[in-house]
């Protein structure tokens, strides 16, 4: 394969092996001895879309699966009516070679699947024994304007998911995608496959234009909450809304994208006193770092100072209920002063509230080292974030990676 | 005196050309770029991905006029850089600095041709 160096010259790449891409991982872990460390990733993906062909059999309605079948084969042309696409640069215009060279990849002829074969490359070569297993291109889908389409992709995706991939192999685990626009199919979403194997939680991805305090969601609320699983919500982006739309470089549009709905979703959560309502129900905030968590700490909290009629249902400070959500650490900024990182994992209360995750195979993916190198952690805190934490908020039975586990001390 | 570590006959590094060579625990990327011989360990002070196995660009620079108007952007061949594939964090070929942060630096090794071959110095 030839990858274009500028506009005349082209670089050429006879194979492409995550396990070779990996390799300085692998010599981290076994330098750090992370292979005797539980590892929890709480966010990674797959490109569900390199499955379609499959995952549309799954499509209920015959006339969208038939529709959905036309298009995950030869297809009509460029559209394809269940994919919702924005303009983007996540690969960094392809200096970032997984992304181009993904397709090149060999995998065994065997019965296991090619995305479990995959998944497992990196995860060994980082020393990771569990992952929360997310798509790529349906990160999107929520912004779809027919809330049916979502509601039937996400559901025949979920079938596959849990049937083809997450039954297979246990050390692949998922939180549910929830077809969020259609409150009514969300919920059916959690009775139906809320007890299936594999699924630890729930996912909404934040990048949609509908509010968490609709009372139309206070009944999933409230099934997730007696189920005993977190809700998280996962960061991402549109170049196509009116806001980013102002923005020219995509690292704009990324730095802010992936931060700002979660961003508004977290402040409605709290505004709207949901951590009141619904007291037991755990909430994740996915991939947004965590530079943005004390700026609105501090935010909230003043203006609630002065505005706390605004939120009759809160009793305490905003950024009280924020310190006792939990939060994945990628893309973990590393500030100039490491003081400013330190304080930071202060504030989100992170012996507790945080979890490692990678992201990979995504472009601003972060090793375990980023956690276990921090020089003001002790070894109990970085386990908690990297393993403990996670496998306590999902009650996950670890015992096939480590029979005698203990929590640290 | 210091070790030398041979890397290839020097006409089977062309202008243009990288090579990867086992060094211990690592390896060594070594460049030949206009003539010019470049070696770095092939770890990325970022998050230690390898570094020299990405791909080698040009700088990509902003084209203001007398104005101030945007014009566009080009390609600087004058200053190639060594793009690391985990991240896409880029390295001026000619030092081995982090353009975006010159504080990170991939570590620099001195390279020679003698005797029909490409050495570099441990």
């Amino acid at each position: 394969m030839e990858i274009p160096t500028d506009h005349l010259n082209k670089m050429s790449v006879a194979e492409f092996d995550t396990s070779k891409l990996m390799i300085n991982a692998a010599r981290q872990r076994d330098q750090r001895g992370l292979e005797d460390v539980l590892i929890v990733d709480v966010d990674c993906h797959h490109y569900e879309n390199e499955s379609m062909r499959e995952i549309v059999e799954f499509i209920d309605d015959p006339v969208l699966r038939r529709t959905a079948q036309v298009y995950s084969g030869a297809g009509t042309g460029a559209n394809n009516p269940f994919m919702m696409g924005s303009p983007g640069s996540q690969d960094v215009a392809g200096r970032v070679t997984r992304y181009p060279l993904r397709k090149m990849e060999e995998t065994p002829e065997d019965d296991t699947h090619r995305d479990i074969h995959l998944s497992l490359r990196w995860m060994d070569a980082m020393g990771v024994d569990y992952v929360m297993l997310f798509p790529t291109p349906m990160l999107l889908l929520g912004l779809h304007p027919v809330p049916e389409y979502e509601a039937v992709m996400s559901r025949a995706y979920n079938r596959w998911l849990t049937e083809k991939i997450l039954k297979e192999e246990k050390r692949l685990k998922t939180m549910l995608y929830l077809p969020f626009n259609d409150p009514d199919a969300t919920y059916k979403m959690v009775q139906d496959f809320g007890d299936s194997e594999g699924v630890c939680g729930f996912m909404v991805v934040s990048t949609r234009y509908k509010p968490v305090y609709d009372n139309a969601y206070m009944k999933t609320y409230s099934l997730i909450e007696e189920m005993g699983k977190p809700l998280a919500f996962h960061g991402s982006y549109s170049w196509n809304d009116q806001l980013l739309g102002n923005t020219n470089r995509f690292l704009v549009t990324h730095a802010l994208g992936f931060t700002i709905f979660n961003a508004v979703h977290l402040c409605n959560w709290i505004a709207n006193g949901l951590p009141e309502r619904f007291p037991k129900l755990n909430v994740m905030w996915i991939e947004s770092g965590l530079a943005w968590v004390p700026w609105l700490m501090q935010r909230l909290d003043n203006d609630y100072r002065m505005r706390s009629s605004e939120a009759p249902l809160l009793k305490r400070l905003p950024s009280e209920y924020m310190g006792e959500m939990f939060y994945s650490s990628q893309p973990m900024e590393m500030p100039h002063n490491p003081d400013v990182l330190e304080m930071t994992f202060k504030m989100i209360n992170a012996e507790t509230q945080l979890c490692w995750s990678s992201d990979y195979p995504h472009w601003d993916m972060d090793v375990p080292s980023v956690i276990w190198d921090l020089p003001f952690l002790d070894e109990k805190q970085k386990k908690n974030i990297i393993g403990e934490n996670a496998r306590k908020l999902y009650n996950l039975d670890v015992s096939d990676r480590f029979p005698n586990y203990q929590p640290p001390v | 005196m210091a070790k030398e570590l041979f890397v290839s006959k020097a006409d089977e590094l062309a202008d243009g050309d990288r090579k990867i060579v086992p060094n211990g625990n690592y390896e060594i990327g070594v460049y030949r770029v206009n003539g010019e011989l470049f070696a770095y360990q092939n770890v990325c002070p970022h998050q230690g991905g390898p570094a020299c196995e990405g791909l080698l660009m040009a700088k990509v620079e902003e084209v203001i006029a007398e104005d101030k108007t945007y014009q566009g952007m080009t390609f600087n061949h004058d200053e190639m850089h060594i793009v690391c594939p985990w991240h896409g964090w880029e390295f001026d070929l000619a030092t081995g600095d982090m353009v975006a942060d010159r504080k990170f630096r991939l570590k620099k090794y001195d390279v020679v041709e003698k005797d029909d071959g490409v050495y570099v110095t441990l």
